[in-house]
């Protein structure tokens, strides 16, 4: 039975996106130049190949079901009522394909690739006598990034934060986009009343300090959000739909708060492109004014929303381990590396220290949030032929 | 341009350096958090984790402030400082007062009478002549002998902003009229005093007495509405002008004053835990100078107040109040001259506890309380030297104690080399995971759900938890009642024979296994977690935990529920909607604690009385529990000395309390403390907040260890200095020729 | 001139307005009464008396926008909007909820600690950042440049958290060089200033110095400059005399935009460093849910945030007299 989260959307839109462009650029000529400038700089490729890598496991993250629950014969479970029963487990692919993982925990710490638990207990002899040691950990030498303090596995948990990071990024900037475009060519093309309405209503909305504003949002919507963990009958419309998605509320908020910045771009943008003349001469044609707009200045904006998109990401991606740190981020059952951080930060006092939740969080963060800063610097460069050469 | 802000650049770094080289050379230490004309001095340093929210004796409840405020509010009687099991002893009070009895007819009874002949219950109390307030302004006399600093305008206020900034101070004796004034403080509806309903319970006519509070206060507020009009807005106009309720007007019945030394509190019946109330700030003396002082507007709009300011008659009084970095404490001038106590355990002589016996105290000059909000800092500071005494936080545990083969804790290696001791407590609390009773899953009173609650107790693993979670720190809970309380039995006799069998090898209680768990849960009717239709048993667990390492926490819990088949769904939510859900009774499965505000089992034990439910009669018993037989029991030992009958009593309530498993029992923490060996006297003392002026430092040695242990290391600082200056040749090599190549262009 | 500044300040109401009404609707929306009740009393012996009396006491027994229980203008003026929000326009920022704190003299005392890391880490980071920039520029197409950069992306890469737990446990535990947290008063606060202004620098150089590096390149670019290079000017003369000072509007508006927010300090590094500042009173108060400060700070932002604006426009107009003032 699948499970569709509201943010599993942005996940799939995303990747239509991107299949949809890469598409698109076999044929079109102003794509493949800029994949050309694009593909001058090794480093542009490797970074390409890590986001798709990270959006791939993304991706296989958001595609969940749940089993049907099996009697002891091996039969599905039929209710009262005659429906099939499930289980409120909603594994995803990545859950069953790394299920290893998942289930084989310690106890509590133990190092990266270690074969004995890093803390000591009291250990029973075969005799009765008793010891203060480190005992043997049950899977021993099959943690890459060590196990954390209740033993699950660091790499898995930070593995799992790639969803959530990817989602952050990208869905506040998906939502949002959208209205600035609307708001930023009203208020460009139509000018006088609807400007200044516009223009009021952003400014009123960026002059509250950003954090205060989500950490308001989520206690209103947030709370009640399903925030990882079991689906229950409440969470679900039409059997298989969860809307109320904290993790989703946390991207709206998020765009709330950052489209002002692209809606006075493209209100500026706008008011240069309905001087030109190709433009004047539609109106002078007497073309309806909404589909001029839509014909004429919404294609020859959308590159700025491109530019903000790539280089809002990484941003996003580093507000949620604050957003966390302030505990308005995500649920603490969903894996996010806001919340690792939050965690192993207490653990960097112990001693020996316990760093490696603190490093993997770092390392899998660093490889999503470098390669799109790169990505970003070479789009916004392919796209913008002012900085084309970067000077000289 | 560029060489000169190249040049500028330079001349910091190098000056930079320097600096920090001469602060090394010249011996003090660049990390030492406080000013160097604090060194040497007997000052003790303690850290506080949030600002104390409220100071006012009639409002905190929470032992945090505690620590603060019973350095310098006096009740009448405190808990001994050495002795144990925990005695009270006169503080103020000439003796330790006790109840007398009447019945209806004024007639004396004896201690040991039912509770239902009783008519009034009266405590008579002196307290001793002499004792003097701290100097503060509020007994400012003007040549007159009127009160100075009345009318106080904004500009009398210039340059102060605090109460030692003011020019002039007096003083006054203590009299019984303050202890009346305090309780008559306690009802009034500004102060939203916490324990006022419990208190309308049992002194004499304090109901009503609140209740005509309540009205004069809403009358004068309808009086200034229709004056002020339209424009009247109640919090600025009280900001301005606060309101005054003369408490005397009144008349409460239940506190007569009998001389200037000498008053009475009369108790509607029984009661005679209400002397464990009496040794908590809510009933310290009150003058009632200090509280006309604070409530004039100047002072208010200052943040000047009665909640922020203390004025007692204790060991210390505030000489720095900066609630967001420090609070500084002096000690008091005019302190009474209490004596260390001469007597204690046994032990007490042998670890030198009694080495001060009748010093004056306070032994300490100062206490200088610094906010940490951070755990790291805090731990770090501390092993700098810069605290003198510590909590361990779960993390910091495995650098500071090892727990030995047998199981006793003990101090690792690199802290004995500090000369680091530790010690250990046993907290009077209990942490517990309740089920709610008026739940139709997990609640109800029939033997099959008392085997499902049985199942999950048996599930919930909390030796690991403890082991896990608190290093140890913690000892899981048999019952509602901790170590230390009435009641509370050791050894196998005291284990919960449901949940734990006791192993006779070894002495110890061994938890039952979840095999047998399982068969409970089968029997009641969820065989494999699964509910009778073959739908998967699904508890829903409320908690609070937003805090870092709450998501581990509760990933244990799912674990545990999951080795039975049940399905644990997490629900966590802000404190405020878990408090709300509580109240609704909107659950099945929750986290709470309980500190004891006293050491009597009916602290503890009331929360689980039925007329006590949260859901129905808004108390304190959160699992809504409701056994009828247990509350006829719990009416019977609530108002009776400790006695063998009393013990009965509490025996066979733990026995319907275990059977019904309205908690799962949790544990009860373990307070560990770690302690620099320069600081003495030091002993837990779970009960009493006032301990501060029985300490003592040395100096000293103090001085020497900080200096030893925080030498700055200076070496990683010049070779990335060296590195850098090294990396940036090639581009400073490459600047310097273009500027002059293109000065002779 | 002064005419054009009196419109942008009046046209700065209606925000402020705008503002107020939106943290009144989600503040009171969230948080209604009851729950502030319940939170401020604390868990242990909460009774729904005591509730009750609270919220009269704090005057949150009012409806929210309409009483109807009053007569005339009392319908409006006896709600809590008019009573608890309104007084924000004219800087009356009432009482905390917690422990009946006057917010504003709290503000004015909190300010001078905020203040006290946030100009020097303002001042240093800019100094440094331009200094830093013009080098890369100066450098363009050389490996300096594109390693300048790539650096500078890696620092941007890193949460600040990071940066801030790093430096605490490397300089302050490790190295021993500078406390680990704390504040005082005076000139005894300098000690504990440097460790969080280091992280403060360093923190800002990523994003700052590219986004420079691209002001002055697009300068560069410019017509003039090739121009003055056309002429035989030296490649060091050009860009600093000329490419600086033009290249420094940009970024000077940019930088005039900020100054006012200066005020609210740093939720992170206050809260990490234990300083008494305005961005740790914000973080309290959201922890302990005191809406009556998050409100006032809200606020308090707003109005910054719309002075900056307004500074700006006026710093454009007198570094760039093509600008008229309509």
């Amino acid at each position: 039975m699948p499970v569709i989260l509201a943010t599993d959307l942005v996940v799939f839109f995303i990747v239509a996106c991107v299949l949809y462009i890469a598409f698109k650029a076999y044929g079109d000529n102003y794509v493949s130049t800029i994949w050309k400038e694009l593909k001058r700089r090794p480093l542009t490729l490797v970074s390409i190949f890590l986001l798709a890598l990270y959006l791939s496991v993304a991706t296989a993250d958001s595609i969940r079901w749940r089993d049907s629950i099996k009697d002891p014969d091996g039969n599905d479970t039929i209710s009262e009522a005659g429906k099939k029963l499930y289980s409120p487990k909603a594994l995803s692919l990545l859950d069953r394909t790394l299920s290893g993982l998942r289930s084989n925990t310690e106890k509590s710490f133990s190092a990266p690739l270690a074969t004995l638990q890093f803390t000591k207990e009291t250990i029973e002899l075969e005799g009765g006598t008793r010891v203060r040691d480190y005992p043997p950990l049950k899977y021993p030498s099959t943690h890459l990034f060590g196990t954390d303090k209740v033993g699950g596995d660091v790499f898995f948990a930070a593995v799992k934060g790639i969803r959530t990071g990817i989602v952050i990024g990208t869905g506040a900037t998906i939502i949002m986009i959208p209205f600035a475009i609307f708001f930023g060519v009203m208020a460009g093309f139509f000018g006088g009343r609807v400007d200044d309405l516009i223009q009021y209503i952003y400014t009123t909305l960026s002059s509250i300090p950003g954090v205060l504003l989500i950490v308001a949002f989520m206690l209103i919507f947030g709370t009640e959000g399903y925030q990882g963990g079991l689906i229950t009958d409440k969470d679900l419309i039409y059997g298989f739909f969860v809307p109320n998605d904290r993790l989703f509320w946390l991207c709206l908020i998020l765009g709330i708060t950052s489209w002002t910045g692209l809606c006075r771009l493209i209100r500026g943008e706008t008011l240069k492109l309905r001087e030109l003349e190709y433009v004047q001469a539609a109106r002078a044609f007497g073309v309806p004014k909404l589909i001029i707009a839509y014909r004429h200045i919404v294609p020859n904006i959308l590159h700025l929303a491109l530019i903000t998109f790539v280089l809002l990401f990484s941003d996003l991606v580093l507000a949620e381990a604050v957003l966390s740190y302030l505990g308005i981020g995500v649920g603490p059952e969903t894996g996010s590396w806001g919340n690792m951080i939050n965690t192993a930060r207490l653990e960097l006092s112990r001693e020996p220290v316990v760093w490696w939740n603190l490093v993997a969080a770092f390392v899998f963060m660093f490889a999503l949030v470098l390669p799109a800063n790169i990505f970003a610097d070479a789009i916004r460069d392919a796209l913008d032929p002012r900085l084309r050469k970067g000077g000289k | 341009m560029n060489n000169n802000l190249l040049i500028k650049r330079i001349l910091f770094f190098t000056s930079l350096c320097l600096l920090l080289l001469s602060s090394t050379i010249g011996g003090c230490v660049p990390n030492n958090p406080y000013r160097s004309s604090e060194s040497n001095k007997n000052i003790f340093y303690k850290t506080f984790s949030e600002a104390p929210k409220h100071l006012d004796p009639a409002r905190s409840y929470y032992s945090d402030e505690f620590d603060i405020l019973a350095q310098i509010y006096e009740p009448l009687i405190q808990y001994h400082y050495l002795k144990r099991p925990y005695e009270l002893v006169p503080l103020t009070a000439k003796s330790v007062p006790t109840l007398t009895y009447f019945d209806k007819d004024k007639k004396t009874l004896p201690d040991d009478v039912s509770p239902e002949k009783v008519d009034r219950a009266v405590y008579e109390i002196s307290i001793k002549e002499g004792i003097m307030y701290q100097n503060h302004p509020a007994f400012a006399k003007d040549a007159d002998g009127r009160a100075l600093f009345t009318n106080i305008t904004e500009k009398d206020l210039k340059g102060i902003s605090e109460i030692t900034d003011f020019p002039k101070f007096g003083t006054r004796e203590l009299i019984a009229e303050d202890y009346i004034y305090q309780i008559m403080r306690l009802a009034d509806p500004q102060l939203h005093c916490p324990i006022l309903p419990m208190l309308e319970n049992y002194i004499l006519g304090l109901d009503e007495y609140a209740e005509s509070l309540k009205n004069k206060l809403a009358q004068i507020r309808a009086t200034r509405k229709a004056d002020a009009g339209l424009t009247y807005n109640q919090s600025l106009d009280e900001k301005k002008n606060p309101i005054i309720i003369d408490y005397k007007k009144f008349p409460l019945p239940g506190v007569v004053k009998i001389d200037k030394y000498k008053f009475k509190i009369i108790l509607k019946k029984k009661y005679p835990q209400f002397i464990y109330w009496l040794a908590m700030p809510f009933f310290s003396p009150m003058p009632e100078e200090a509280n006309l002082f604070y409530k004039q507007g100047p002072l208010q709009a200052k943040n000047i107040t009665l909640n922020r300011f203390p004025v007692g008659t204790g060991p210390y009084r505030f000489e720095k109040f900066n609630p967001n970095m420090e609070i500084r404490l002096k000690k008091n001038e005019n302190f009474h001259g209490e004596k260390y106590p001469s007597e204690g355990e046994p032990s007490d002589k042998k670890n030198g506890l009694l080495d001060d016996a009748f010093k004056t105290l306070p032994l300490i000059d100062e206490i200088v309380f610094k906010l940490e909000k951070e755990a790291i800092p805090r731990w770090n500071k501390f092993l700098q030297g810069y605290f003198d005494t510590s909590g361990i936080a779960s993390d910091s545990f495995d650098q500071a104690v090892t727990i030995s083969a047998s199981g006793g804790a003990r101090i690792t290696k690199i802290m004995e080399e500090k000369g680091i001791s530790l010690s250990t407590s046993i907290m009077p609390s209990t942490y517990y995971m309740g089920f709610n009773m008026q739940d139709s899953e997990v609640g109800g009173y029939s033997e099959k759900k008392q085997k499902l609650r049985q199942a999950i107790s048996i599930a919930l693993d909390y030796e690991e938890f403890i082991e896990i979670f608190t290093n140890g720190r913690a000892i899981s809970a048999m019952g509602p009642l901790p170590p230390g309380i009435f009641g509370h039995k050791t050894g196998k006799e005291g284990i919960n024979p449901l949940i734990y069998d006791w192993d006779v090898e070894r002495k110890k209680p061994v938890r039952k296994s979840i095999e047998f768990a399982k068969e409970l849960l089968s029997e009641a009717g969820f065989p494999g977690g699964r509910k009778p239709d073959g739908t998967p048993l699904i508890i829903t667990f409320d908690n609070a935990w937003t805090g870092a390492s709450s998501k581990q926490t509760i990933n244990w819990f799912i674990k545990r529920f999951a080795l039975l088949g049940i399905q644990l769904e997490n629900r966590t939510t802000d404190g405020n909607r878990y408090q709300e859900k509580l109240q609704k009774g909107n659950f099945q499965f929750f986290f709470l604690g309980w500190f004891a505000d006293y050491p009597d089992p009916e602290n503890f034990l009331f929360l689980l009385h039925g007329p006590n439910g949260k859901v129905d009669f808004k108390g304190e018993n959160a699992s809504n529990y409701s056994n009828p037989e247990f509350d006829r029991l719990f009416k019977k030992m609530e108002n009776i000395n400790n006695s063998p009958e009393r013990l009965k009593i509490v025996e066979d309530i733990t026995k319907i309390l275990r059977k019904d498993s309205p908690w799962v029992w949790g544990y009860h923490p373990v307070s560990f403390a770690l302690i620099h060996n320069w600081v003495g006297n030091i002993k837990p003392n779970t009960m009493a907040n006032n301990t501060m002026k029985y300490l003592k430092i040395d100096r000293e040695l103090r001085e020497n260890s900080r200096k030893e242990w925080n030498k700055p290391n200076l070496i990683p600082v010049l070779l990335f200095f060296v590195l850098l200056i090294a990396i940036s040749l090639p581009a400073l090599f490459r600047i310097w020729k273009k500027l002059g190549y293109s000065k002779k262009g | 001139m002064l005419n054009y500044i009196i419109r942008r300040i009046l046209y700065a109401i209606p925000i402020l307005i705008g503002v107020n009404l939106i943290t009144a609707l989600l503040f009171f929306y969230v948080n209604t009464p009851d729950d502030m009740a319940r939170m401020m009393l604390g868990e242990k012996r909460l009774t729904p008396a005591a509730m009750e009396n609270w919220k009269s006491e704090h005057g949150y027994n009012l409806p929210l926008f309409i009483n109807t229980k009053e007569g005339g203008a009392g319908i409006l003026t006896q709600t809590i909007f008019v009573q608890k929000s309104l007084p924000l326009l004219w800087l009356d920022f009432g009482k905390s909820d917690r422990n009946n704190l006057d917010i504003g003299e709290e503000i004015k005392k909190r300010m001078w600690p905020s203040l006290a890391i946030a100009i020097p880490t303002f001042l240093i980071a800019v100094t440094v950042n331009i200094f830093l920039s013009m080098i890369i520029a100066y450098f363009r197409g050389t490996y300096i440049d594109s390693w300048g950069i790539l650096i500078c992306v890696v620092m941007m890469s890193v949460s600040t958290l990071f940066y801030i737990i790093g430096s605490q446990y490397f300089f302050g535990k490790t190295l021993r060089l500078f406390p680990i947290s704390g504040f005082d008063t005076g000139l005894s606060a300098l000690k504990f200033l440097i460790l969080p202004v280091i992280i403060g620098v360093l923190s800002s150089i990523g994003g700052s110095v590219r986004f420079y590096r691209t002001v002055f390149l697009e300068e560069i670019n410019k017509d003039y400059i090739r121009t003055a290079r056309a002429k035989g000017l030296s490649e060091g003369k050009v860009l600093f005399k000329h490419g600086l000072r033009n290249a420094l509007i940009p970024i000077l508006t940019n930088i005039v935009a900020v100054l006012p927010l200066l005020f609210m300090g740093s939720l992170l590094i206050e809260n990490f460093f234990a300083i008494p500042g305005l961005g740790s009173f914000t973080i309290d108060a959201i922890n302990s849910q005191d809406f009556a400060i998050v409100r006032s700070m809200v606020y308090l932002g707003a109005l910054l945030y719309v002075l900056g604006l307004i500074l700006t426009d006026i710093s454009y107009t007198l570094v760039d007299p093509r600008i008229r003032l309509e």
